[in-house]
C-alpha cells in the first residue's frame, strides 16, 4: 500500500525524527575445538600459529567436518532467542580476497541460515519492548593480521591463524532498536542470554563484534513504508568490537546524519568503519561495498537436519525467569532483580551470598558492590563470596555501620584492584577500629561533647532543636563514624535534660 | 618390509616426483608398486597438482587413501603427471610437460589421470590412483588400454585430495586388469569421518565373472554424434561379448545427455573458482611482491602462477556464481544435474548396468585440441556418471588404428561391485 518519498498520506512534522538502528551481532561460541577441526580454541595466551592443522589453516586438500558441539551451542541461541529452526540448513561460501583468510573464502551460511524469526525482549525507552531476530547461522571466524611498525603506515603484516575456524554466531536483528542506549540494552541483554546458556564468555578479548545499521527517519516513517525515505540512506558501521563502543559509534553516527540533515545533504546507504580509540566512524573505500560475495552451497560438508534436536534441547534459566525468581524467592525488588539478573556472574554471586540476608544482599551487591567495581572497572569474579558474606554478616549483626562496611569493601576492592591478596573483612574492621563502639563508650565520648559544647547543650534545653543535630555531629567526628546516627540522636535525647517549655 | 629401488626410465614422462628408494611395509599391497597422482596430498614429497603455484609445495600431512595404502604395505614410486589442478583431458596442460601415451607417443595419453595411466601402462607401476571428476580416470585408462574405475561419490575419501571440483570428484583405481581394481577397491574404500560426503560401504568383494540374466542397458546417446563410426563399431562388438556371455542387451535413451556436458562444466568451473582462491601468494608459491598493494600482488601471483586452462576455467566460473548470473548458470546447472540423476535411476529400475564407449574417440595427436570447446565434447560420454555419482568403470576393448578403446560400464549407485564383476566378465571373456 505504502508509497515511496512523497506519499501525500504521510504528514513529517519538522524536526520530529527517530533514529532506526538495526544489529549484525557476531560472537564466538566457546567450544573447546574449532568449528570444523580438532584445535583448540583456548588461543589467547600463545604464540602465533600455534593452534593450527591443515584444515583451519585451509592447505589443499583439507576437508571441513562440523563441530557438533558448535552447533549444539548455535541451536541453544536459536531456541532461546525464540526462532524457528529451519527442516533443513547448509553452509554456503562466501568468496572474498583477504591475507587473513585461508582458503579464499568463508565458510558461512547463506540462503539456508539455521534459523530465523525470533525475538528478544529488552528494556527500551519506553518501558518493555522486543526486538525481532531476523536470523541466526554459523560461520568460521577468519586469522588475524599482525600489523608491524607503526599503528598508521606498517612497515608489513604478518597473519596468525589460530583464531581462524573459531565458531562464530551471527544474529541479526530486524531495525527495531530506537536510540544507542536501546542498541547498548540490547547487546547487554543477548550477552547476558549467551552466558546464561553457556555458550558464550564475554571476556575473551574479541569474543564480540558488531556492525550497526542506522539512518535517521521522520517519525512514523519506517513503520508506515517499511523502508526508510529517499535520500535518508543507512549507514552500515562496521568493525565495533565492545558494548561500550556500540553506543558510542551510533551516537556519533546520530550526530553526523543530524548535521547532514539539517544542511539539507542527501545521504546515501553506506559503510563506515568505527575507530574504537577516536570514538569516531571513518568513510570505507566505496569498493567494499560494491563486494559480490558469490555464495554457493559449500560442497563438502552435507545440509543440516537439526530442527528435531533442537525440540529435544533443553534450556536452562535465562535472565527473564531468574529475574521472576529473584523477586518471588528472596523478595528482591524488581529493579534489583534486574540488575541482579542481567548478568550471569552477578547472579551466580547474589546467590551464594544471598542466604545471610536477601534483602540486605540484593541491596549491597545490587547498589553497593556493582557501583564501586563499575568505578573501578573491576570484575565480579575477582570478589570472594565469603568474603562478601562475612561483611554482610557483620551488617546484619550490627557490628558495623552501613558507612563503615562501605569502607572497608572500598579498602578491600583497592587492594584485589592493585593485584594484592585482600584482607578478610573482619580484620580490616578490626585494624581500622571500625567496629561500632559499644554504648558504654558512647556515653563516654556524649558526655565528653558535652562538656566541650556547655552553649550546644544549653541551647537545646532552651528548646533550640538543631542543637542536637550539632552535638548528633560532634559525636559522628569523634566517633569518626563508628556509631549509628540513630543511636546517637537517641542516647542524647535520654541523657540531655527535656528541651524548654 | 623393504626398499622398492625405482630406477625404470620414464620416457613418456608419467611422473612429476620420483622416489627412487620407496619404503614398503607389511599387508595387502606389501611391496606392489603403486604411482599416486600429483593431486593427492603426500606427507613429505612435493604435491604440485601440474601447478607451477604449487611448486615446491610438501604436504605436512597424507591424504586419507595414502595412509590407506602405507598402512597396506604398498611402496609408493611417486607422483604423476596430470592437467593442472586436473583441468584438462590430454596432459598437455601441465606446468611439467605433457605426458605421452606409450602406445604412440605422437599422441596423448588421455587426462586428466595421463601420469599414472602412463606409468601403468608402460609398466613402471603395477597400479596407480587416479581422480576422475568428469572422466579423468576413465579417459586415459581408455586411451592408455588399462582398467580405470571411478567409484561412487563417497565411497573412497576425499580427504587429501586437492579440490577441484568437489561435488563431482572422486579417487579411484587404475591398473592393468580388473583384479588388481578390485584388490585397490578394497584398500581405498574405508569410510573417513573427515570428508562429511564420506559413506560407510567397505568394498569386501572379489569378482564374479558370471553375468547370466544381466541386463545391459545401451544408451542410443552413447552412439550418436561425434563418436568416431569405428570406435562405436569396435565398442558394440564389445557388448555383444557381453550378451554371448549370458548378458541380456538394451538399447535405451538417456535425454538428460543433451545438457549434461554444460551443466558439468558450469558446476566444476564454479567450484574450481573458489577452490583455487586460496593460492593467493600468501601461504603457497613464491612470495607476492611486498612492496606492492595486496590487490596488485595477488592478482599477479595468480596470473603468473595459473596456466592458460586454469585462468580461463576460473574466470568462467567466478562468472557463473556471480549475483545476477548465478540463478542462470550454477542454479540452473545443479537442477540440470537432478535431472541427469533421475535418468540414471529411471535406466535403472530397468537395467542393471549401462555399457557405451568411454571416449567418442582414440587417443588424440599432441596439439590436436588446441580449440578448448572440442576438448570439452570429447568429455560428454564420461560426465553424465560424476553428475549422477554413480560408479562407472573403462576396459580395454579392442583398438582402431593401432590405439586402444575403452568399454565404459556403468552401475547403480553404490553398485561398485557389479560394474567390477562385469568388467571382470568382460576381461576374461576377451582373453578366453
Ligand atoms: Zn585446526
Amino acid at each position: 500500500m505504502s508509497s515511496v518519498s512523497g506519499s501525500p498520506a504521510f504528514q513529517a512534522v519538522e524536526g520530529d525524527e527517530e533514529v532506526i538502528i538495526g544489529l549484525e551481532v557476531h560472537c564466538q561460541l566457546d567450544t573447546k575445538t574449532k568449528l570444523f577441526c580438532g584445535c583448540s580454541t583456548d588461543y589467547r595466551d600463545d604464540g602465533p600459529n600455534t593452534h593450527v592443522c591443515p584444515i583451519c589453516l585451509g592447505l589443499p586438500g583439507s576437508l571441513p567436518a562440523v563441530n557438533r558441539k558448535a552447533v549444539e551451542f548455535a541451536l541453544k541461541v536459536a531456541k532461546a532467542l525464540n526462532c524457528r529452526v529451519l527442516e533443513e540448513s547448509e553452509f554456503s561460501r562466501k568468496n572474498y580476497f583477504y591475507p587473513d583468510l585461508n582458503k579464499g573464502f568463508q565458510i558461512s551460511q547463506y540462503d539456508k541460515p539455521l534459523a530465523v524469526e525470533g525475538w528478544l525482549r529488552i528494556e527500551g525507552d519506553d518501558g518493555e519492548k522486543t526486538v525481532r531476530i531476523t536470523r541466526v547461522h554459523m560461520e568460521e571466524d577468519p586469522g588475524r593480521l599482525v600489523h608491524k611498525g607503526g599503528a598508521d603506515r606498517p612497515k608489513y603484516t604478518l597473519v596468525d591463524y589460530n583464531r581462524a575456524g573459531i565458531p562464530l554466531i551471527e544474529m541479526v536483528t530486524e531495525p527495531d532498536i530506537r536510540s544507542p542506549k536501546e542498541a547498548r540494552r540490547f547487546l547487554n541483554k543477548l550477552r547476558a542470554t549467551l552466558e546464561y546458556l553457556g555458550v558464550f564468555d564475554s571476556e575473551k578479548e574479541g569474543s564480540l563484534r558488531v556492525d550497526a545499521n542506522i539512518s535517521i527517519q521522520p517519525r512514523g516513517w519506517f513503520e508506515a513504508h517499511g523502508k526508510g525515505m529517499e535520500g535518508r540512506g543507512r549507514t552500515e558501521v562496521k568493525n565495533i568490537s565492545s558494548y561500550k563502543g556500540v553506543e558510542k559509534a551510533l551516537t556519533f553516527e546520530i550526530t553526523r546524519q543530524k548535521n547532514l540533515i539539517r544542511r539539507g545533504q542527501r545521504l546515501e546507504t553506506a559503510t563506515r568503519h568505527f575507530v574504537e580509540t577516536r570514538g569516531v566512524t571513518t568513510a570505507s573505500r566505496s569498493k567494499e561495498m560494491e563486494q559480490d560475495y558469490r555464495y554457493f552451497p559449500e560442497p563438502d560438508l552435507v545440509p543440516l537436519r537439526v530442527s528435531d534436536w533442537c525440540e529435544r534441547i533443553v534450556l536452562p534459566e535465562l535472565p527473564d525467569a531468574r529475574q521472576n525468581r529473584f523477586m518471588d524467592e528472596y523478595g528482591c525488588s524488581y529493579n534489583h532483580a534486574r540488575t541482579l539478573t542481567g548478568d550471569l556472574r552477578v547472579a551466580e554471586f547474589y546467590e551464594k551470598v544471598a542466604a545471610v540476608d536477601p534483602r540486605i544482599a540484593a541491596t549491597w551487591v545490587a547498589d553497593t558492590l556493582l557501583g564501586e567495581l563499575n568505578y573501578r572497572d573491576m570484575n565480579i569474579a575477582k570478589v570472594s563470596p565469603s568474603h562478601f558474606i562475612e561483611l554482610l554478616q557483620m551488617l546484619k549483626e550490627d557490628v558495623i555501620t552501613d558507612k563503615s562496611a562501605v569502607e572497608v569493601l572500598r579498602v578491600i576492592l583497592d587492594q584485589l584492584a592493585e593485584g594484592c591478596q585482600c584482607e578478610a573483612p573482619s580484620s580490616c574492621v578490626a585494624r581500622l577500629n571500625l567496629a561500632k563502639t559499644a554504648d558504654d563508650g558512647l556515653d563516654a565520648v556524649i558526655e565528653e561533647v558535652m562538656r566541650e559544647h556547655p552553649q550546644a547543650v544549653e541551647d537545646f534545653h532552651n528548646g533550640r532543636k538543631e542543637a542536637l543535630n550539632f552535638l548528633v555531629g560532634q559525636v559522628m567526628r569523634k566517633t569518626r563514624g563508628r556509631v549509628d546516627p540513630g543511636d546517637v540522636n537517641r542516647r542524647l535525647r535520654e541523657i540531655l535534660p527535656p528541651g524548654g517549655t | 618390509m623393504g626398499i622398492f629401488a625405482f630406477s625404470a626410465p620414464d620416457p613418456c614422462n608419467a611422473f612429476i616426483t620420483r622416489i627412487p628408494e620407496a619404503e614398503y611395509g607389511d599387508g595387502k599391497l606389501a611391496g606392489v608398486s603403486i604411482a599416486v597422482k600429483d593431486n593427492i596430498s603426500t606427507k613429505g614429497i612435493q604435491t604440485t597438482c601440474g601447478s607451477k603455484i604449487l611448486e615446491g609445495y610438501v604436504p605436512p600431512y597424507d591424504a586419507h587413501v595414502v595412509e590407506l595404502l602405507r598402512a597396506e604395505g604398498a611402496a609408493i614410486l611417486g607422483k604423476t603427471n596430470m592437467d593442472e589442478f586436473g583441468m584438462g583431458t590430454t596432459t598437455e596442460n601441465s606446468a611439467y610437460g605433457p605426458t605421452l601415451n606409450p602406445a604412440d607417443r605422437e599422441r596423448v595419453p588421455g587426462g586428466s589421470s595421463g601420469g599414472s595411466a602412463a606409468a601403468v601402462a608402460s609398466g613402471m607401476v603395477r597400479m596407480a590412483l587416479g581422480t576422475d571428476t568428469g572422466g579423468s580416470i576413465r579417459c586415459p585408462a581408455a586411451f592408455c588400454g588399462i582398467v580405470g574405475m571411478k567409484p561412487t561419490y563417497g565411497r573412497v575419501s576425499r580427504y587429501g585430495l586437492v579440490a577441484y571440483a568437489n561435488s563431482l570428484e572422486q579417487i579411484g583405481p587404475m591398473a592393468a586388469n580388473v583384479p588388481d581394481i578390485s584388490l585397490l577397491m578394497g584398500v581405498l574404500t574405508c569410510h573417513d569421518p573427515r570428508d562429511s560426503t564420506s559413506i560407510i560401504a567397505p568394498y569386501t568383494h572379489t569378482p564374479d565373472p558370471d553375468i547370466h540374466g544381466l541386463k545391459v542397458g545401451v544408451p542410443e546417446e552413447y552412439f550418436g554424434k561425434g563418436v568416431d563410426p569405428r570406435v562405436a563399431s569396435t565398442v558394440w562388438e564389445g557388448i555383444s561379448l557381453l550378451e554371448r556371455l549370458g548378458a541380456e542387451i538394451i538399447t535405451c535413451r538417456m535425454p538428460s545427455m543433451d545438457y549434461a556436458l554444460a551443466a558439468y562444466y558450469v558446476t566444476c568451473m564454479s567450484e574450481a573458482s573458489s577452490n583455487l582462491a586460496r593460492f593467493d601468494g600468501v601461504r603457497y608459491g613464491p612470495p607476492a611482491d611486498p612492496k606492492k598493494q595486496w590487490h596488485e600482488s595477488f592478482q599477479e601471483r595468480r596470473r603468473d602462477g595459473f596456466g592458460k586452462e586454469v585462468r580461463r576455467r576460473v574466470m568462467l566460473g567466478t562468472f557463473a556464481l556471480s549475483s545476477g548470473y548465478y540463478g542462470k548458470y550454477y542454479a540452473k546447472a545443479q537442477s540440470a544435474r537432478r535431472n541427469v540423476a533421475a535418468d540414471f535411476s529411471r535406466l535403472f529400475s530397468e537395467v542393471d548396468v549401462l555399457a557405451g564407449p568411454t571416449m567418442p574417440t582414440i587417443a588424440f595427436r599432441l596439439g590436436e585440441k588446441s580449440d578448448p570447446l572440442s576438448m570439452y565434447l570429447s568429455d560428454i560420454l564420461t560426465v553424465p556418471a560424476n553428475l549422477a555419482g554413480v560408479p562407472a568403470i573403462s576396459v580395454p576393448c579392442g583398438k582402431v588404428d593401432g590405439m586402444p578403446v575403452g568399454l565404459q560400464i556403468m552401475g547403480r549407485w553404490c553398485a561398485d561391485e557389479r560394474v567390477i564383476d562385469v568388467a571382470y566378465a568382460f576381461e576374461e571373456g576377451v582373453s578366453a
